[in-house]
């Protein structure tokens, strides 16, 4: 059913009509039959249309990974793509169910907004990117510097804290899109480029001379992204934290879209609780017993994931870094599925 | 059928022009009435459930938001209303500044589409075909490009006489600061232009009276000029010029004008010049022929015949599409946010994404807009009735 | 004797002097004819040169048009390279369409077909059946058009009375609710009108012709017609333009009318209110009248209720800034008109409502079409603003595609915003023509 109209109608009467009470999250979304997730209106590996309009990217992920869990079916998504000004806004008011948008998870936005973190899918930090010619070596000697950004995000405030911390002048100049701030700064509007880290990668393709710039060494925040529910609902929110869960430890047991068909029926008894074969954790997230079989087959594990959308393959060519398995030298740890 | 009487006053109440329309007027007022109720109550209840507090505590809290061209003194620690504040005159500044611009341009290019010379008049219309019909937003975005192409790099600064710079971070210009004459000096610029305005009243009224001309305008500017630099003089010229110079990354010192300003206003500028060019020209235009030859014939000078004759006429035509171009503009001005311009809108979404109080900004923002709308239709409404042919 | 001469034979006409005809002459008059003149041709000249020459280097002789990926179409090393259209190329289904599913896309087809089919007719002076032609076009097209593109099968249960659910959340409670509602209008009309000694027969008919259209008008969205639902968050590019500019417009043409009507109007309490409706929407931006729509509407609704659909409530805010614009229109018609017209609509005892819609509207529509097609072209423009509240229309999409990092060049924005910026110019350039030809074709009728 449609609808457009509804509340179109809705509307007109106001206060008239009886409306039936707000269910809970995971009732609504089988009700209709599909999850609404919240994404960016566009960034390169995280959320982007693809050729065929299909939006793709590691955020674009979550949102499946959630669908195929409850629904075995990870094409039951529909997209909400969100500016920044409005995403928060748009989960409150329960326009999407999850928002999974390169979101920082920070404190306030933790407690005050009325949200919950589900978990962290990619774990950035902003950095700096300058010319070779400027001969910078650190960003300590950037006093005085032009700072090219993007506006509606946490990177700004960043940057004042950063120097005003280190008793630096500097300009900053914030744009509301990534391609208007590189553009700016290839122009030489700015000394340096700021995002996080990921962005910077993402973005050096758009540069006249990609191989003129470097990226500063230094770190200046850390900038956990990850998926986003409304509070007070303990049985979404675990559905979500667990999709993500699933997606990470599928890679570290060494679980892949590949390969899940041969694990089945092993004798690891952490991939048999994995796959559903034993246990009855399906059950006690509320979705079907096999959700975790459905991420991987239909999503991947968060290994693959990776390295389609934003890995060393692909034009972006992010390295895992940070964001490596904590056996292999990163800090992605999710909690076990027991 | 009831009684003949009763149906009769029954039917005048029913008819009567004036009892009919209170009624109208009562239940259209009650509709509105439930319509505001019913609104209120379910956003009171809304943001109740969602847990989102209402108020205006948060302009109160530091906004940590960096800001690089601003007309005030303005720190990341300073307050959420500073920093609205900071936006709001940024966008006063390219609204009145696009409107100046706009005006001025507006009018050489309706004059020049109305000129002889065929190859300036068909400039004139592709300027004005092209700039009317492409969105402004994506002009905007074309233009700071283009601006962005065209200004060299910081180390090939161009400079004028040592003390302009231009480069691709902005146009640096000295500025000049008054020290402890400050004060006295703006009074004197405010007193010196009320004695213009009332110099010109008095010798309008005198020339009426006695048809003797007086040079008000000329002594007016004098008076404008003199009077601050009189003094300035009496206390001892405080007057400290500071010279923008070559930095490592940029100028340092004086006052440096943002490419991200440039851009905007230039393409507010341009794109309503392209509408006011249109307006002026239909106002010329409406002013018969007849009008020049009579005042031709009456053997008035030619700079008298445009002050008096025509362009009076004229404006009566220009003037009221011209106040809703100068709207424009200054709604228009809302599109910086694409390019970094940290203007209204900009400045109160920046508090928007670090508060999330959308309510409360949204408030804040649309009540500046509708107060300078309102105070511009106001002014022009008045400037309007003043020019306006008195008819019989 | 004195000699006199009588010419008998008119001479032969002298060619006129070569300063004044052929190119040279034109050139002389035109263009050469004072020194400031000279010096504003070569400026003038010399400025166009400069400006053609940037654009068609950008547009075709540094262009690339048959790049695979990003990386071809990045210029060489020094080069200042150009526009790349295979970029453009390989979205422009997108760019047409969004994200609407390909195997549906006759569907969009079919309302751009027909739109064109029934627009043109209507804006050729001469074509007949212009008002079978507006009704197809201003009432039939648009609910078709919601069918075809929504997929219909909207959810209507009946809305008028809480808490009656007699046939539970179905088209059946809609029904029954209206004829309930219906009747009780028509009773209350009818004790009136005994009361007061009128027969009231007509208006009772009337009312009940129009229960009767809403109830057709209410079934036919609610019917399912084997469409497939395409929910508006995936249309996008040039179709949400449409739709937003042409919903725009049809929908604030009425209001507007009545706006006006209600700002001239003599009742104090009618008149305030369309004032300060049409001021304030006029007053704010329309980012932030967007912006406003998409946060205040979810909240302005009783909780629990569905979530209004995005693309609804741009389309809300867009009505509301047209609806005051296309009042001031309206109202510089309604102006326009001399005094007599309403004195003598008065004078043949004609009511209001029949004064308005026989002698004034008419005349007074027939003045500001220009108007109003220039309302339309700002509005066109202005739908590039959806992009703001996470719309996709063409600026949108084609800002949406630049993130694709398979395609990541240089001057990748700069291509994609030429693009747009031709596009709309075609559009807008079209309508402002037409709406000049208008105005030169309704000025011959007032012309005394």
């Amino acid at each position: 059913m449609n609808k457009l109209m509804t509340t179109a109608i809705a509307g007109v009467a106001f206060g008239l009509t009886a409306f039936t009470a707000n269910a809970a999250t995971l009732d609504d979304v089988k009700a209709k039959g599909f999850v609404q997730c919240g994404i960016s209106q566009g960034l390169p590996g995280f959320s982007n249309p693809d050729s065929d309009g299909n939006w793709v990217g590691l955020d674009v992920d979550v949102c499946r990974a959630v669908a195929a869990a409850i629904f075995g079916d990870s094409e039951a998504v529909k997209y909400t793509p969100l500016s920044s000004k409005e995403r928060f806004t748009a989960l409150q008011s329960g326009e999407v169910d999850v928002l999974s948008r390169n979101t920082t998870w920070t404190m306030t936005r933790d407690a005050n907004l009325g949200l919950n973190f589900a978990g962290v899918n990619y774990y950035d930090g902003q950095g700096f990117m300058v010319r070779k010619s400027l001969g910078v070596a650190s960003t300590l000697e950037l006093s005085g510097a032009a700072v090219c950004t993007q506006t509606g995000t946490t990177t700004e405030l960043n940057i004042a804290d950063y120097f005003l911390e280190n008793g630096m002048e500097y300009e900053v100049v914030a744009f509301e899109k990534a391609a208007e701030v590189v553009a700016a700064y290839d122009a030489g509007r700015c000394d340096v480029y700021s995002t996080d880290a990921s962005g910077l990668y993402a973005n050096r393709l758009r540069l006249t001379n990609p191989d003129e710039h470097m990226v500063l060494p230094e770190i200046i925040s850390k900038e956990p992204l990850g998926p986003v529910v409304r509070q007070g609902d303990d049985q979404w929110f675990n559905i979500v934290r667990w999709s993500l869960n699933a997606m990470i430890n599928a890679e570290e047991m060494g679980i892949t879209s590949a390969n899940i068909d041969s694990k089945m029926g092993g004798k690891n008894p952490g991939v048999q609780r994995f796959l559903g074969e034993t246990g009855t954790f399906g059950e006690m997230i509320g979705v079907p017993s096999d959700w975790a079989v459905n991420i991987v087959k239909q999503v991947g594990n968060y290994g693959e994931s990776f390295d389609k959308h934003v890995g060393p393959d692909t034009p972006l060519a992010i390295a895992r870094g940070v964001n490596a398995l904590w056996s292999k030298g990163g800090i992605l740890y999710a909690a076990p599925i027991r | 059928m009831s009684s003949p009487q009763n149906s009769f006053s029954l039917r005048k109440i029913v008819y009567d022009p004036k009892i009919r329309g209170l009624f109208f007027q009562t239940i259209l007022f009650a509709l509105l009435l439930y319509f505001f109720y019913s609104i209120i109550t379910n956003t009171v209840e809304n943001l109740q459930s969602r847990g989102i507090p209402i108020g205006f505590g948060f302009l109160d809290n530091a906004s940590g938001f960096p800001v690089s061209f601003k007309l005030i003194s303005y720190i990341t620690s300073d307050s959420n209303a500073k920093l609205i504040l900071v936006g709001l005159l940024n966008t006063l500044f390219v609204a009145v500044l696009g409107i100046i611009t706009a005006t001025i341009l507006g009018l050489i290019f309706g004059v020049m589409r109305l000129s002889k010379n065929s190859i300036i008049s068909a400039i004139a219309t592709v300027y004005i075909e092209v700039l009317r019909n492409i969105p402004l937003l994506v002009q905007i975005l074309l233009l700071y490009y283009g601006v962005l192409k065209t200004l060299p790099l910081a180390k090939d600064s161009l400079s004028f006489l040592g003390i302009f710079f231009a480069n691709i971070k902005g146009i640096s210009v000295p500025t000049i600061s008054f020290g402890s004459a400050e004060t006295p000096f703006i009074i004197s610029i405010i007193v010196a232009l009320i004695i213009m305005v009332a110099l010109r009243l008095w010798s309008r009224k005198r020339q009426e009276k006695t048809g003797q001309q007086f040079p008000a305008t000329k002594i007016g500017f004098a008076i404008l000029i003199g009077l601050p630099l009189l003094i300035l003089i009496a206390s001892g010229w405080p007057v400290e010029v500071s010279i923008p110079e070559l930095g490592r990354f940029s100028l340092k010192g004086g006052m440096t004008i943002s490419p991200e300003f440039i851009a905007l206003y230039l393409a507010l500028s341009i794109y309503t010049s392209a509408f006011i060019a249109e307006t002026v020209r239909a106002g010329i235009m409406s002013v018969s022929h007849g009008q020049t030859e009579a005042s031709d014939s009456l053997g008035l000078p030619r700079n008298k015949t445009l002050n008096l004759i025509i362009i009076p006429q004229a404006l009566r035509v220009i003037i009221p599409p011209l106040t809703s171009q100068y709207l424009n503009l200054t709604k228009n001005s809302s599109l910086a946010v694409a390019i970094g311009y940290t203007d209204l809108f900009a400045s109160a979404g920046g508090v928007l994404n670090i508060t999330g109080q959308a309510l409360e900004l949204i408030a804040i923002t649309m009540t500046f807009y509708l107060l300078f709308s309102l105070l511009t239709s106001m002014f022009m409404n008045w400037y309007n009735s003043r020019i306006k042919l008195v008819e019989r | 004797m004195s000699e006199y001469f009588i010419r008998s034979t008119m001479l032969d006409a002298k060619q006129a002097p070569k300063s004044n005809v052929g190119i040279v002459g034109w050139l002389q008059k035109n263009v050469f004819s004072s020194p400031l003149n000279i010096i504003l041709t070569v400026v003038g000249l010399f400025v166009s040169y400069m400006t053609i020459k940037a654009l068609a280097d950008f547009v075709f002789f540094n262009a690339v048009f048959d790049a695979t990926n990003g990386q071809e179409c990045r210029p060489a090393d020094g080069e200042p390279g150009g526009a790349c259209w295979s970029f453009i190329q390989v979205f422009f289904k997108q760019y047409v369409y969004g994200r609407y599913p390909t195997e549906e896309l006759w569907r969009p087809d079919i309302v751009f077909i027909l739109g064109a089919a029934l627009l043109i007719p209507l804006l050729i002076p001469k074509a007949p059946f212009k008002a079978v032609n507006s009704f197809l076009f201003f009432v039939i097209y648009p609910f078709l058009t919601l069918i075809l593109l929504s997929g219909g099968d909207f959810v209507i249960t009946g809305f008028f009375i809480p808490f009656i659910d007699l046939f539970g959340k179905t088209q059946g409670n809609f029904i029954f609710e209206l004829s309930i509602v219906t009747a009780l209008i028509c009773a209350a009309i009818y004790f009136f009108g005994k009361s007061v000694g009128e027969d009231m027969k007509s208006t009772m008919l009337s009312i009940v012709v129009v229960a009767v259209i809403i109830a057709v008008i209410g079934l036919m969205l609610s019917s399912n017609f084997g469409l497939e639902v395409i929910e508006t968050d995936i249309w996008g590019g040039f179709l949400v333009t449409l739709v937003v500019a042409i919903t725009g417009i049809v929908l604030s043409l009425p209001i507007g009318i009545i706006l006006a009507l209600g700002r001239q109007s003599k009742l104090p309490v009618i008149k305030f209110l369309c004032v300060v409706f049409i001021e304030f929407w006029r007053g704010v931006p329309l980012i932030t009248i967007l912006f406003m729509a998409q946060n205040m509407i979810p909240l302005f609704l009783p909780e629990g209720g569905e979530a209004v659909d995005n693309l609804l409530r741009a389309l809300i805010g867009v009505t509301l800034f047209a609806s005051a614009y296309m009042a001031e229109v309206v109202r510089g018609g309604l102006q326009a008109l001399p005094k007599g017209q309403y004195e003598g609509a008065q004078s043949l005892g004609l009511t209001y409502w029949q004064m308005m819609v026989k002698i004034i509207l008419p005349q007074a529509l027939k003045h500001v079409i220009p108007g109003i097609v220039n309302t339309f072209i700002g509005l066109f423009k202005d739908t590039t603003l959806v992009y703001i509240v996470g719309i996709f229309d063409l600026l949108g999409t084609v800002k949406a595609t630049i993130e694709n990092p398979e395609w990541i060049f240089p001057l990748q924005a700069m291509t994609g915003y030429v693009f747009v910026a031709f596009v709309f110019f075609i559009f807008c350039f079209g309508m402002s023509r037409y709406s000049i030809f208008m105005e030169r074709h309704l000025h011959t009728g007032h012309s005394r």
